[in-house]
């Protein structure tokens, strides 16, 4: 139910790589599209091709300026969804118990069918991960793609969630953080994998590796040596015309 | 956040209602017959009249039943519980009042401890939230729990205490925005620590994930009601604390007594659209909005 459990079996979750993260939006779409036609009430739309068009997604991508004290400023494409966080807010505060979180993996899920559609949960995250369907009145989250990761009627290498699955940049990973020796946590030490607002004390599972520093033009380039310029003296043959021919009286050197 | 209509009227009507009920619960010489029927009326027609409003903002409210179940962690879900069993226990109370004449002050301070409990758990559904530091104070409890009870007095004719409670009231309001208005900054919330890209220099957001507003954005990032604020401000102290306490000390108590109670609602409900209105989510942050 509503109560937390003190430590779940596996701890599930996603790597979000914002050097690689292109902004191209696949994920949003991906996302959109497994969850519409599978588990649980469609993702409505509202005036989808009216004026103000709204609609329920469990994934969204921000982009951000970062603009360093010194240097150009970076463009940073930011892939947000639901953290599957170890201390949930948005469990705890359920009246109903449709909110809670697996203890065999960690995954925070919604039972739509308890769900009052208070919006509570949605007011407690700090993320904005939980959006209330317009249409069907109870909140949506991502699932992980709990549908597809146990799915053995599809195909083993499908068995991830859709985001990561579509994600052609390579910028999403998916395993198990409870595993020291996991991709995802050795992804996460290796690169200094970071979490979102950590003051909020709400340990999320999913991890944000940072975008890696950039190269500096004021160090010499790997390209320096191919952009020199061309020698303008000839040389050879041509040298010695020129030699010879600049001897002769009437030419105009200064003007060359 | 959105001040919605449903939410305003319930935390409004029925932190008017529970604390009536609270005053004639703890009454040592309760009304009785027609009159103990009249005030009882009145307290259930607010508080109910409030709880049944706030199912109006439920996606699902037929499934509202099922809210009685998380009360181990869920201060919704307690509220839920409180209400319900502060209607009860007041119902047999007044019921004795009302038709057999039999004042039972046992049950009446029960009834007034679980009037308070309710005013007290919905303060918490609020007060809890981290997410909006202006919410998240002790303060806030005080707050709801201040004005319910100076609203019940006020309702219950008594005078002398009433007029007490109404400037302690605007005093506890006025300190509570005060408070309020420094949560955000003191929390330390950034656009830098949203995104984790704070160490990496200044962010700044460059585009929003969709072009026309959400979910997220119409529930959680109402910022059209900050403009007029200061203003608002001053109306709903002087609508909910000044103006009834002048009223309460001319004569003519019945019909200036009616316009006190009519003006403190106002109040209380300006102060409460204000609540709503003023109050900033950290998720406003990842949109570079407050």
């Amino acid at each position: 139910m509503t109560e937390l459990p003190n430590l779940t079996e596996k701890k599930l979750g996603l790597v979000i790589d914002l050097d690689t993260c292109v902004g191209c939006h696949a994920c949003v779409i991906s996302c959109k599209g497994w969850n519409t036609e599978n588990y649980g009430v469609p993702l409505s739309d509202q005036r989808p091709y009216g004026d103000e068009p709204m609609g329920t997604f469990l994934n969204r991508v921000h982009t951000y300026e970062v603009q360093p004290d010194a240097g150009p400023a970076q463009t940073v494409h930011f892939p947000k969804s639901c953290l599957h966080c170890e201390t949930a807010p948005c469990v705890t505060v359920c009246p109903t118990g449709a909110s809670y979180k697996r203890v065999e993996d960690g995954i925070v899920l919604v039972n739509e069918s308890n769900c009052i559609g208070c919006g509570l949960c949605a007011w407690a995250c700090p993320y904005g991960a939980r959006e209330l369907d317009q249409e069907e009145g109870v909140m949506k989250k991502c699932t992980l793609c709990v549908d597809r990761i146990y799915n053995e009627n599809i195909p083993e290498e499908d068995r991830i969630p859709s985001c990561v699955r579509t994600c052609p940049a390579g910028a999403r990973h998916f395993g198990d953080f409870a595993d020291p020796d996991s991709d995802v946590s050795r992804l996460t030490a290796e690169r200094g994998g970071i979490d979102l607002m950590p003051e909020m004390g709400t340990q999320p599972v999913n991890k944000y590796l940072p975008p890696r520093s950039k190269d500096s033009w004021r160090d010499e380039s790997l390209l320096a040596p191919y952009l020199e310029p061309v020698s303008e003296q000839p040389s050879g043959f041509l040298g010695w015309v020129d030699k010879q021919l600049s001897r002769l009286p009437g030419d105009q050197k200064e003007n060359l | 956040m959105h001040p919605a209509r449903s939410i305003i009227l319930f935390t409004t009507l029925s932190g008017l209602g529970f604390g009536l009920l609270a005053w004639l619960g703890v009454d040592r010489s309760p009304p009785t017959g027609w009159v103990a029927f009249v005030f009882f009326a009145i307290a259930y027609a607010l508080a109910v009249g409030g709880l049944l409003a706030s199912t109006f903002h439920l996606g699902r409210p037929e499934r509202a039943w099922r809210a009685f179940s998380q009360w181990k962690t869920s201060w919704l879900s307690r509220e839920g519980i409180c209400a319900v069993a502060t209607l009860l226990v007041m119902a047999v109370y007044g019921a004795a009042l009302v038709f057999a004449d039999t004042h039972m002050p046992v049950l009446g301070f029960l009834g007034a401890l679980l009037a308070l409990s309710t005013v007290f758990t919905t303060s918490m559904i609020y007060g809890q939230l981290q997410t909006v530091p202006r919410w998240n104070s002790a303060l806030t409890p005080f707050l709801f729990l201040t004005l319910s009870v100076t609203g019940g007095a006020l309702l219950s004719g008594r005078v002398a205490v009433a007029t007490i409670l109404l400037i302690v009231a605007g005093l506890v309001q006025i300190l509570w925005w005060r408070k309020g208005d420094k949560a955000f900054e003191e929390r330390g919330h950034t656009m830098g620590t949203a995104t984790g890209l704070g160490h990496e220099g200044e962010v700044r957001s460059m585009a929003h994930p969709h072009t026309s507003p959400n979910y997220l954005m119409r529930e959680m990032m109402y910022v059209v009601g900050r403009k007029h604020a200061q203003k608002l401000r001053v109306t709903a102290l002087l609508l909910m604390s000044v103006v009834p306490a002048i009223l309460l000390a001319l004569p003519a108590p019945h019909l200036f007594g009616l316009l006190a109670v009519l003006s403190h609602i106002a109040g209380v409900a300006a102060s409460r659209w204000l609540f709503f209105a003023e109050a900033e989510h950290v998720v406003g942050l990842y949109y570079g909005a407050r």
